[in-house]
């Protein structure tokens, strides 16, 4: 009996020993940058950028695999956050700003499968079994992850209509020469 | 250098344009005849668009409500012509884009019929508040162009107990002459809604800034305010841009607002003269904001001069009016210096509509922009006391951030840098390009900010309707379980009986 209990113990303080000592000096460290990063990203893990989730494209980033311009739901402004993080040159006006797009939709082709409320990340998507859903305008990101689960072709992505209070005067002509 | 300034009360910024106001300004007054159809656009204001409160083919008589005001900063709208509702639709909106917005037609049946009104019988000894009540309920805004509601300013002057009420009569655009037309056909309008103000704000006296340019207004204004001593007319030199709030308070009061401050923090509010006549008017006739006076200018114009025409009449209807000498080479809604740009004339007016010009080629003629020559004429004439080349310098590379430093939010696009740029470079375009991507990446920023909130209500919602599900297998196994038990336990002593029975 005492002699099981000291043998275990013994055989516990060796083992824990062992994994302290290797947890200081075997220890992977987190790169500070990555998580600085992974904070300018929507984090909507929506993979358009082809990484699995934002974590992965963060790490990707401060690895320095992947261009400033991979994130299209970020738009522009998260371009110039990433690149400013970086020290990254980047030319803006090459970054194509499809504009916002959220997806919308065809009321009369739903047929109220439930599947795209499940992979909406953001709980865009209101509907319930055989009722006709709707995207939240305000709450959609335009992800587009909700396009290839419907089966009837039913939610398409549409740009947002430019509205008065949305429209921004161009740059003057002669500051492009 | 300050104190001299003061004492010497010439200010060291602005512009002095050739004003262009006359012959327009001493034509007297003419009334529009009523246009058989308006488009009276719901969004005519700062703040939250009005919402329609009619059907189509109901009938609607003048200054009947059409469109109630939406949220704390907005305005209620009201018929301009007696007839019927033909459409709640889209028109195309008094901004550069050439966008659309909602608007209600009405078609006109030609007879103009007000809906009964009832004024107040004396405001002077009604509450404030009353007074701020039916400034609302009469969608009266401020008329000088910026159109911000003027009831919550009554609100907020009353709050930060405002004692110097300005009115401003400066008008310093070039062209326009709409409140000079006012004070000099309607002086006693002006001074009663100035009055009617203070009582509002709780202000103990008014100071009426009007440009020396225009003696005849300042001549009416004075007769007309002969009498109350707490009212003083102050002529003001002719100097764009005087009729900038900050601009006119400084050289009043001598307080400059701080560039993070609104102007009612420092004790003073700022009403234009016509926003005054338009208190007025809601108080003591009880006649809401329907009508306005605006200036028709410019080279293309064959008769200008100043309209009296009811809200929402189509620009085109104007002209149709007036006549034109030629097709107009550009139109711009308001001033030369601040206005907007029209693309074509089936724009309707709008509450904050001073006047519009129609341009002739000449006119309209902008030289080709050059290079910067960094002489500062710009920063002389910047009335905020800012540096514009050194702005439009780093805008012109993308460097938004760098123009930020530079205090670009302070610009008020009076267009002074621009008007004095001896290589015509648009400076105010880079600086409203600039704002707009600015306030686009802020904007954009918040909606990143709000995905990742709705990304996590996702996961915790998951997280816990797993965590219930599992709470509710949990608790249904146990239900089992106890249903189990008891009746193992009714089952067993019928057992043992049966057993003691057969053994």
């Amino acid at each position: 009996m005492l002699m099981s209990v000291g043998s275990l113990a013994a055989m516990g303080l060796a083992l824990g020993s062992v994994l302290g000592v290797a947890s200081r000096y075997l220890s992977v460290e987190a790169d500070p940058i990555e998580a600085e990063l992974l904070a300018m990203l929507p984090g909507s893990q929506c993979g358009q950028c082809g990484y699995v989730g934002c974590g992965q494209a963060a790490a990707a980033l401060a690895k320095g695999e992947a261009p400033v311009t991979l994130c299209p739901p970020g738009g522009k402004a998260t371009v110039e956050a990433l690149a400013a993080k970086l020290g990254v040159k980047v030319d803006l006006s090459q970054v194509v700003d499809s504009g916002p797009q959220i997806a919308e939709v065809t009321e009369e082709i739903c047929v109220g499968c439930c599947r795209c409320i499940k992979v909406c990340p953001t709980d865009a998507i209101i509907g319930a079994a055989k009722q006709i859903h709707n995207v939240i305008r305000e709450a959609c990101t335009g992800c587009s992850s909700c396009i290839d689960v419907c089966p009837t072709e039913a939610l398409a992505m549409m740009p947002i209509p430019v509205t008065l209070q949305h429209w921004t005067w161009p740059k003057p002509a002669s500051a492009q020469h | 250098m300050g104190f001299l300034d003061r004492f010497l009360k010439t200010p060291n910024w602005g512009v002095h344009p050739e004003d262009h106001k006359r012959p327009a300004a001493d034509v007297p007054l003419r009334l529009f005849p009523s246009p058989e159809r308006i488009f009276m656009p719901l969004h005519q204001h700062v703040g939250g668009a009005a919402r329609p409160i009619v059907m189509v083919g109901q009938k609607v008589l003048k200054g009947q409500l059409i469109a109630q005001a939406q949220g704390n900063i907005s305005a209620p709208i009201h018929a301009s012509v007696s007839g019927t509702i033909s459409a709640v639709g889209e028109v195309t909106a008094p901004h550069p884009s050439g966008l659309p917005f909602k608007a209600i037609t009405i078609d006109s049946d030609g007879e103009n019929r007000w809906i009964d009104s009832e004024p107040l019988a004396d405001p002077f000894s009604a509450a404030p508040e009353e007074i701020t009540k039916r400034t609302a309920a009469a969608g009266v805004v401020g008329l000088g162009g910026a159109t911000f509601p003027a009831a919550p300013k009554f609100a907020l002057g009353k709050r930060l107990k405002v004692t110097t009420l300005i009115v401003n009569g400066g008008e310093c655009e070039p062209y326009l002459s709409s409140d000079d037309r006012i004070m000099r056909d309607y002086p006693e309008m002006v001074i009663d809604g100035a009055r009617l103000v203070m009582h509002a704000i709780g202000a103990t006296q008014a100071l009426v800034g009007i440009e020396n340019n225009k003696p005849e207004a300042i001549a009416a204004m004075r007769q007309a305010a002969a009498a109350f001593p707490e009212i003083k007319i102050c002529p003001l030199p002719a100097l764009y841009p005087m009729g900038s709030d900050r601009q006119l308070i400084k050289v009043l009061t001598g307080i400059e607002v701080p560039s993070d401050a609104r102007a009612a923090e420092t004790g003073v509010l700022v009403h234009n003269v016509s926003t005054c006549a338009a208190v007025h008017k809601a108080i003591r006739l009880g006649q809401p904001l329907v009508e306005r006076i605006i200036t028709i200018n410019g080279g293309a114009i064959a008769a200008p001069g100043n309209l009296y025409a009811p809200l929402g009449t189509m620009i085109s209807d104007l002209f149709a009016f007036v006549g034109l000498k030629e097709a107009p080479s550009r139109l711009i809604l308001g001033g030369p210096m601040m206005g907007t740009p029209l693309l074509h004339d089936r724009i309707p007016i709008v509450k904050g509509a001073s006047g519009i010009l129609a341009f002739n080629a000449a006119e309209a003629f902008v030289p080709e922009a050059g290079p910067c020559i960094r002489c500062g004429n710009c920063t002389k004439a910047c009335p905020m006391g800012l540096l514009p080349l050194e702005m439009a310098a780093r805008i012109r590379v993308g460097d938004l951030e760098g123009a930020e430093k530079f205090e670009l939010q302070d610009c008020i696009s009076c267009g002074c840098c621009a008007y004095v740029c001896p290589s015509h470079i648009p400076l105010v375009q880079y600086f409203s390009h600039a704002k707009g991507e600015l306030t686009a990446a802020e904007r954009s920023k918040l909606r990143t900010e709000a995905t990742k909130r709705l990304v996590e209500a996702k996961t915790a919602r998951i997280e816990r309707e797993e965590r219930e599900k599992l709470e509710a297998a949990a608790r249904r196994k146990a239900e089992r379980d106890a249903a189990k038990a008891a009746a193992a336990k009714a089952a067993t002593p019928v057992a043992e009986q049966t057993q003691g029975a057969s053994a």
